[in-house]
């Protein structure tokens, strides 16, 4: 569970977060998602210990962040957005490391390595060095070693960035069996589809303000379920309606090309914001 | 604590065990040209207080390079920091900034103390044989503390790895010349060494350097090393903390 309240961000003239409030229950994958700037790694950054806030409060399963940091850290798994592996070091190596980082023995820790390794995949590279791993085994291996500690919640930073389609989709699997297996997960992303796939709730984030929070569907259906989308000098305006029969009959009653398509999260930022996500 | 000081204790010596082949020419290239050129090329004809210029350089080069191989900690903590970004990974740890700094500082201690015996192998192979006694270790134990501790809180102040090229040439090279490595300090006047006995290289030089030939080093040179040492080791503490944003 995290809780987040009046949580404020100033990096010199910048205000990067403005008085952020959130509740993550228990197990729940929560989504946070804003196009570059809005402030998804500073906020995750703060939750996991990495930047002081300049205000505001954050608590991870109950143990504050200021006052038991320790405590708090080992409650939290962390995926950076850049790829921070030793990559002189092996496989086994980094894993090794993250386990006495957090105190584990000897026998806890490669029965661990064992376990994570079949899960994400990567059994069969364990005393390979992390520079001869693909990008995608990279980010795997770097969401076993965040889960090296059986954390209870895990900041997922743009787990996807930079992965081609397949491979996101494999990532996506693994996030969702995480989950299933009772860990809380946040997540921030600038993927629409990544956070209608996988979120139980989300958040939209704009220049450090934090929106709305609600679910995917929810978020979408204000607005209706399906969109036609038209050319108005260079620019894609959508329409919403509430079913395909009505956007049909308006297809017909118009003589413009139009796309047809669902309201997607894209749709419900785009009509707070009047800014797209990516 | 213990566990999370091993941890980046343990990380930095896996990264060294895979460079090991590599860092032991570049540990040699150094001191042999120097041994080389001052020891044996100019200096064969020079003696000092009854040794060959051979012998007292040795103890001299000895004392420099384990503060610059303690030192040079600096350079593999900014790498994992502005290349790598390992440090976040230890940050979201539950690791003390004690113990990270406890870590970095027993690394570069080790990277100081094999270092040093590249040197004595490569003395012996000019037929100098040094007297390696427990006060002779205690000074390289301490004058690598002082520079490895130094190390830590710098790499936690720099903006970029330009920024700690700067420094090692602004702080370690001056030292490296003017501390009694080279020649003896009463060849400086009066005002000049009361200069240099501020900087700790001076110190660990005549430390190292008296052991080494059996007799007892000053112990205030030992006292200098070890508060030089434990100021900068909690100064690079709060340094740590300080990095955070």
């Amino acid at each position: 569970m995290i809780k987040v309240h009046n949580l404020n961000k100033i990096y010199k003239s910048v205000h990067a977060l403005k008085d952020v409030n959130l509740h993550v229950k228990s197990g729940e994958l929560f989504a946070y998602l804003g196009p570059n700037g809005a402030g998804k790694s500073t906020t995750i950054r703060i939750l996991t210990g990495l930047t002081q806030p300049n205000s505001g409060s954050v608590s991870l399963n109950g143990f504050d962040l200021k006052n038991s940091s320790i405590k708090s850290r080992q409650q939290c798994g962390l995926v950076p957005q850049s790829i921070n592996l030793d990559q002189e070091l092996s496989v086994y190596e980094n894993l090794t490391i993250h386990g006495l980082l957090f105190r584990m023995g000897k026998a806890e820790r490669n029965e661990k390595i064992e376990e994570l390794l079949n899960y994400v995949d990567l059994s069969h590279r364990q005393q390979s060095l992390v520079k001869e791993l693909s990008g995608g085994m990279k980010r795997r291996l770097m969401i076993a070693r965040a889960l090296m500690h059986s954390p209870s919640v895990l900041f997922l930073d743009e787990p996807t960035v930079g992965l081609d389609a397949g491979m996101r989709r494999k990532i996506w699997a693994l996030i969702k069996k995480i989950q299933q297996q009772g860990t809380t997960i946040f997540l921030t992303t600038h993927y629409i589809e990544e956070a209608e796939f996988l979120a139980d709730r989300v958040a939209f984030l704009d220049t450090g303000t934090l929106l709305v929070v609600d679910t995917p569907s929810n978020l979408m259906t204000t607005l209706g379920t399906w969109a036609l989308d038209r050319l108005i000098d260079d620019k894609m305006e959508p329409i919403y309606f509430n079913s395909r029969d009505d956007a049909n009959h308006y297809i017909a009653t118009h003589k413009e090309s139009f796309t047809l398509r669902r309201v997607n999260l894209e749709d419900a930022f785009l009509s707070m914001t009047g800014k797209k996500v990516k | 604590m213990i566990h999370s000081l091993f941890a980046v204790y343990y990380r930095e010596m896996l990264i060294m065990r895979r460079r090991l082949t590599r860092l032991v020419p570049s540990w040699s290239v150094s001191p042999l040209l120097y041994l080389i050129a001052f020891g044996y090329a100019m200096g064969k004809h020079v003696e000092i207080d009854g040794h060959s210029y051979m012998e007292f350089l040795i103890p001299g080069l000895i004392a420099m390079n384990s503060m610059t191989q303690s030192f040079a900690i600096a350079s593999e903590i900014n790498i994992a920091r502005f290349y790598w970004h390992i440090f976040e990974e230890i940050q979201a740890a539950p690791v003390s900034d004690f113990s990270y700094v406890a870590g970095e500082v027993l690394a570069g201690i080790t990277r100081a103390f094999l270092s040093t015996c590249v040197i004595l192998i490569l003395g012996l192979m000019f037929g100098v044989t040094l007297s390696c006694n427990l006060l002779f270790w205690l000074a390289i134990l301490l004058n690598s503390f002082v520079f490895a501790s130094l190390a830590v809180g710098l790499a936690m102040l720099v903006k970029s790895h330009g920024d700690q090229v700067l420094l090692t040439s602004f702080v370690i090279t001056p030292m490296a010349f003017l501390g009694g490595t080279f020649f003896p300090l009463e060849n400086f006047p009066e005002w000049g060494q009361r200069l240099v006995y501020i900087l700790p290289i001076t110190h660990a030089a005549q430390a190292i350097r008296s052991a080494s030939f059996g007799n007892i080093p000053p112990i205030s040179s030992y006292l200098v090393l070890f508060f030089t040492g434990c100021i900068f080791f909690f100064i690079s503490v709060l340094c740590v903390k300080k990095a955070k944003d």
